[in-house]
Formats: C-alpha cells, sequence, structure tokens
C-alpha cells in the first residue's frame, strides 16, 4: 500500500508543513521507500499485548506521579520571552484570529 | 580509582578524574585548563565540532572555580572543564538543536543535566554540533554553522577528515576524540551517544531509561531520549554519569525515583566468571568483516581476562528498525508541534494568517530529515493509522524488552557491535535516508527496552579506522557496565590512542 502524492498533501497540512513541489515528490519517494521497511513489521502477531510506553514498565511498575498544585520557581517572564519573534507588553503577537 | 602519575602528558591528554585532582592540588588553575581547551578548540576549528564559544563566559565560570578551591569550599569535579551537545539548553550559551528553527535561541534556564554538572563544580567549554534535533546518524543534518564557519557543515572525523563522525551527537564525540574537551555530554535516542562514539574511538554510556532528568534536553522522542557523558575512558564516563543521574521528579515526569549512585565504586572489581552474552543476530550478514575481527578480538580479552561468552539470542533485531521509525517520529512530530513561531525560535517574515504562518515558520525552519520524521510521525499516529503502526510498534517494543529479559536470564551483560561499518564518508548516504535508518540496527534494541548501553573502544577496522565495542546491560546495571568496560582499558590501550595530527 503506496502512498500518494495527495496522501503526502494530506499529511502535510496536518503537520502543518508547506512543501514546494519538488520537495513533496521527494518526500513521497523516501516515505514510500521507509513504508516498505515497515511492511515486515504489520504481519507480527501481537495479539494480547499490552503496548509499552515507558520502557522500564517492562521490568517494575512505573506509576505517573503527580505533583502538588502550588506555584514552584520559574523564569522571569522577561527571560521566558527573550527569544520570542514578537512579543508586546508581555504578550505575545500573532496574526489575528477572529475578526 | 587509579589515579595515575600524569606531570610528563600534556593537558588536554588528561582525563576528567587526573585534571580534577590536578586541579583540586593547584599544579594548575581552572582558569589555566579552561584557557588550554579553548586554544585547543581554535586549533581544530576545521573540524567543527564547536557550534558556540563564549571565552569571556568559559573563563568567568573558571574564575568562580579557582575561587571556591581557594576557599575550600570546591566541589568533586571543581573546574574541570567539559563542553555540552547543543541540545541541552543552557543560561549562558545559546542553543539551537542544529537547527534553523533556533538559531539565536537563549533558554531561561539550564538544563538538569547542565545543572548537576555545574553544582559539582564543571566548567562549560561551550556547545557541541549535533544532527537537527539529534535526527540524524552521521552529524550531516545539523543546520548551524560551526564556530569559525559560514555555513552548516557536518563535524569532521578526526581519524579521517572525508568521513562522519556519526550522530547525533557528533561534536561531543569529535571534541572529546581531537582533545578539544575532556568530556563531553551527549544524548541517545536510538544510538546517538554509543553509535559516534564507536566512529570516533571514544568511551560513551546511556544509563537506563529515566536515570538522567530530560529536563532541558530539546525533546526528540521523549520515551527513548537519554543523557549520558562521552569521554576517553570509562573511568571518567562512571565520574561524570554519578554527577548527571539522579531523580528530578518535579520537572520530569518520567525521571525515576531512584537515589544518585556511585557508579565508580566497582570499577576495579574482577570479572573472573562474568557471562556475556553474545546475541547471534548482531553478527549475521550485514556486519562487515573489519568490524566483526575488532569486536571477536575485543570478546576473546574479556575471555583473557576471565569472562565467559554465552550464547543467547534477540530474535526481533531486526524489527527494532521500524519499531524504532515509527515510535520516535511519533513522538517527535507531537514534541515539535511546539515550533509554532510564536513563543520562541523562527518565525517567517510574509505570510497571510495564522495557518499559512504555521506551515511557512515551519518548511523554512525545519530541515529535510526533520520534515521527513515529522510527516511519518503525523501519519502514524492520525486517524485510521495509529492501531496498525503506533500501537503495533509500541507492542512489539514490549516483544524487544521480553527478549532481553529472557538473555539476561542467562548472562550478566550482552556485547557485539555497535554499528556494521566503520564511520562511512561524508556524504555517501545523504540521499538516502532509510540506508542511515538500517545502520542503527545494533543500537535500537536496547534502546526500545530502556537498557544502559555503553560504547568503548575495540580496536581498528579498514583504513585504521576506530571500531566500538557495544555493552548492553540489564536495567540499572550501569556499574557493571563501566566495571567490564574499565578492566577491558586496563588490559588495552585502544581508548589511550589519538589521531595523528591531535
Amino acid at each position: 500500500m503506496a502512498l500518494t502524492p495527495q496522501d503526502i498533501g494530506r499529511i502535510a497540512n496536518l503537520a502543518r508543513l508547506e512543501l514546494k513541489q519538488d520537495e513533496s515528490d521527494r518526500m513521497l519517494g523516501h516515505l514510500n521507500a521507509f513504508f516498505a521497511v515497515v511492511e515486515q513489521m504489520r504481519a507480527v502477531d501481537t495479539t494480547g499485548l499490552e503496548p509499552l510506553a515507558h520502557p522500564v514498565a517492562a521490568f517494575e511498575d512505573v506509576a505517573l506521579r503527580l505533583r502538588p498544585d502550588v506555584p514552584g520557581e520559574y523564569p522571569s517572564r522577561e527571560d521566558s520571552q527573550r527569544s520570542a519573534p514578537a512579543v508586546e507588553n508581555g504578550l505575545y503577537l500573532v496574526p489575528k484570529v477572529i475578526e | 580509582m587509579t589515579t595515575k602519575t600524569a606531570s610528563s602528558k600534556d593537558l588536554h591528554d588528561l582525563g576528567v578524574a587526573e585534571l580534577a585532582s590536578k586541579i583540586a592540588a593547584r599544579d594548575v588553575s581552572a582558569v589555566e585548563t579552561a584557557q588550554h581547551f579553548l586554544d585547543r578548540a581554535a586549533r581544530h576549528q576545521n573540524l567543527a565540532a564547536y557550534v558556540s564559544i563564549d571565552a569571556e563566559v568559559t573563563l568567568a565560570q573558571a574564575r568562580a572555580a579557582d575561587a571556591r578551591i581557594a576557599a575550600g569550599s570546591a566541589g568533586p569535579l571543581e573546574g574541570v572543564p567539559i563542553a555540552h551537545k547543543d541540545l541541552f539548553v543552557t543560561r549562558d550559551f545559546p542553543t539551537t538543536a542544529g537547527s534553523k528553527m533556533l538559531a539565536g535561541y537563549r533558554s531561561p534556564f539550564d538544563a538538569t543535566v547542565v545543572a548537576r554538572l555545574a553544582a559539582q563544580g564543571v566548567v562549560t567549554l561551550g556547545k557541541l554540533s549535533c544532527d537537527e534535533f539529534a535526527m540524524g546518524s552521521a552529524n550531516e543534518t545539523v543546520a548551524v554553522p560551526a564556530v569559525g564557519h559560514d555555513t552548516p557543515s557536518a563535524p569532521l572525523n578526526p581519524w579521517d577528515h572525508s568521513r562522519v563522525a556519526g550522530g547525533s551527537s557528533g561534536g561531543s564525540a569529535v571534541a572529546v576524540a581531537a582533545r578539544m574537551a575532556p568530556a563531553a555530554t551527549g544524548t541517545d535516542t536510538g544510538g546517538s551517544i554509543r553509535q559516534p562514539a564507536a566512529f570516533c574511538g571514544v568511551t560513551g554510556i546511556k544509563p537506563t531509561y529515566g536515570r538522567a532528568s530530560r529536563y532541558g534536553m530539546v525533546a526528540y522522542a521523549s520515551s527513548l531520549d537519554q543523557a549520558g557523558p562521552m569521554a576517553r575512558s570509562a573511568e571518567d564516563c562512571a565520574l561524570l554519569l554519578s554527577a548527571l543521574c539522579g531523580p528530578d521528579l518535579d520537572r520530569d515526569s518520567t525521571s525515576l525515583d531512584r537515589p544518585a549512585e556511585d557508579y565508580s565504586r566497582s570499577l576495579n572489581d574482577s570479572l573472573q566468571g562474568l557471562r556475556i552474552g553474545v546475541p547471534k543476530e548482531f553478527f549475521g550478514e550485514g556486519l562487515q568483516a573489519d568490524v566483526r575481527a575488532a569486536v571477536d578480538a575485543a570478546l576473546k580479552t574479556y575471555e583473557g581476562l576471565g569472562a565467559k561468552l554465552v550464547p543467547v539470542t534477540l530474535p526481533r533485531t531486526e524489527l527494532s528498525i521500524p519499531v524504532y521509525y515509527i515510535i520516535a517520529p511519533a513522538e517527535a512530530s507531537s514534541n515539535l508541534s511546539r515550533f509554532d513561531g510564536v513563543k520562541f525560535g523562527h518565525r517567517a517574515d510574509k505570510y497571510t494568517d495564522l495557518l499559512d504562518m504555521y506551515k511557512k515558520t515551519r518548511a523554512e525552519g525545519f530541515g529535510d530529515e526533520v520534515k521527513r520524521r515529522i510527516m511519518i510521525g503525523t501519519y502514524v499516529l492520525s486517524h485510521g493509522y495509529y492501531d496498525a503502526y503506533y500501537l503495533q510498534a509500541q507492542k512489539i517494543r514490549r516483544m524487544i524488552a521480553d527478549d532481553f529479559r529472557a538473555a539476561f536470564e542467562t548472562c550478566d551483560l550482552i556485547a557485539g557491535p555497535v554499528a556494521p561499518s566503520v564511520a562511512w564518508k561524508i556524504g555517501d548516504n545523504a540521499d538516502d535516508p532509510v540506508a542511515n535508518y538500517l545502520a542503527d540496527i545494533f543500537t535500537l534494541p536496547a534502546s526500545l527496552a530502556g537498557l544502559p548501553g555503553m560504547s568503548l573502544p575495540a580496536g581498528f577496522g579498514a583504513d585504521d579506522m576506530p571500531v566500538g565495542l557495544q555493552l548492553i546491560g540489564n536495567y540499572f546495571q550501569e556499574a557493571r557496565l563501566l566495571n567490564a568496560a574499565h578492566q577491558f582499558q586496563q588490559a588495552t590501550d585502544f581508548h589511550l590512542r589519538a589521531p595523528e595530527g591531535i
């Protein structure tokens, strides 16, 4: 089951990537070559197996923790916004979203 | 721990342990040591290892270290200079993750790994080149220029400048091999510490997943990413690993609640009776004869040290390639969605609306390999494909972990090659991403299982290029790995050899 140019367009849109035509063409070739390698994986019988997310859970119980909902020490707003592309009065600027 | 008398060696030939004791004894100051390595970095600028150097910042840190030594409040690694892979965020240096997307980015905080090393007195020499967002096996995807270079270029392998350094921690391996730093940090998602260490003839270890904090490591694949040290010896790796591991429960949700350990404690234990598992799948057709010869010789050395070789099997070794290259891109596509041109990093100059701004910003900011992995990840997580690809991969991931569990019932650690070949020529695989993926076959299984793994210099292969021996331990058995590596290094001198002209 090979991907089509339409698939590449759809995935690129989901991924929020603008691909030029020649980029899309190359992407199609590379992804289809990749998914050919993936085919062997699809044939493996995994009935009854639990997916493994935290790898150490294969060895011992790993519980996801919750921490108390209290303020901690965080960088200042100024420090945090130092590398933002557009900031005014401590706010991030974006193109108008709501008309 | 053995402390050799090192008075006759140049500063840059000293390891971390030797430098720490020399600086503590005030044979040399932290400032002199830092300056020496900065000079070395300038001299070997052509190797493209460093992407950021700021002598003033480094020397200020070194002066502070000297002041603490004078005041009697020195840390265990006071004044030892090391460099960080540019995937760790740092307050005092820019952090790019090798990407145009983050060119010039300044983090408001230090990564936990950076902070833990600094707390022990470590001085930062600068930031080291890596594949863009750590996605690559040759450091050829780096998209920011190295110090002294106008355009981005892959770090050169110090053993042969026409060859790749490996990746993604290529700059770290080059800096250590060329004595531009006594040690460096690296990160390993699918082999990114072990493979460049092997290609450049240095020693590196990735701990059990969850040992080292991921806080402040620019995220690639969160269920796989681990930090670790790269140095010339296992002894130095043990010192640094002890410093950088430890629980970080409030800041990294997958950090394990296990106390920091002294990984140097058993370096000198005998290997008599150690059972080394040799997986037959690591010695198949794909393994080049020169690498095989060096690895076989290393295993013989282990037998000479009293270890016993035990045949084991890891039947899903080949499956680890598709499994890894589904899971890691899936996680990457999610992690990298934060790069939207709003909170930090690059933003396109011209756009029509918000959606167009996202798409153009990401099109301009990301390189080809990053885009490929985002596309793969987006696809395998999308409606209708999630079960067939992502969930299936996670289930086979459990099978791979189970294979290791069965293997460790008959052995104490597993040994084999790190990579199927020595470092290849720059550009050889540049247009064939799948060829690069296939070359990760021996490092991916331990990554998927979350096991500790390391690479140590095992000898030389074709064209006198270094070959690495991979050791894989059971969960939390880092000290045993380092013990086995240290004993090997007491019996051999591969880790002490320097490339010509260095």
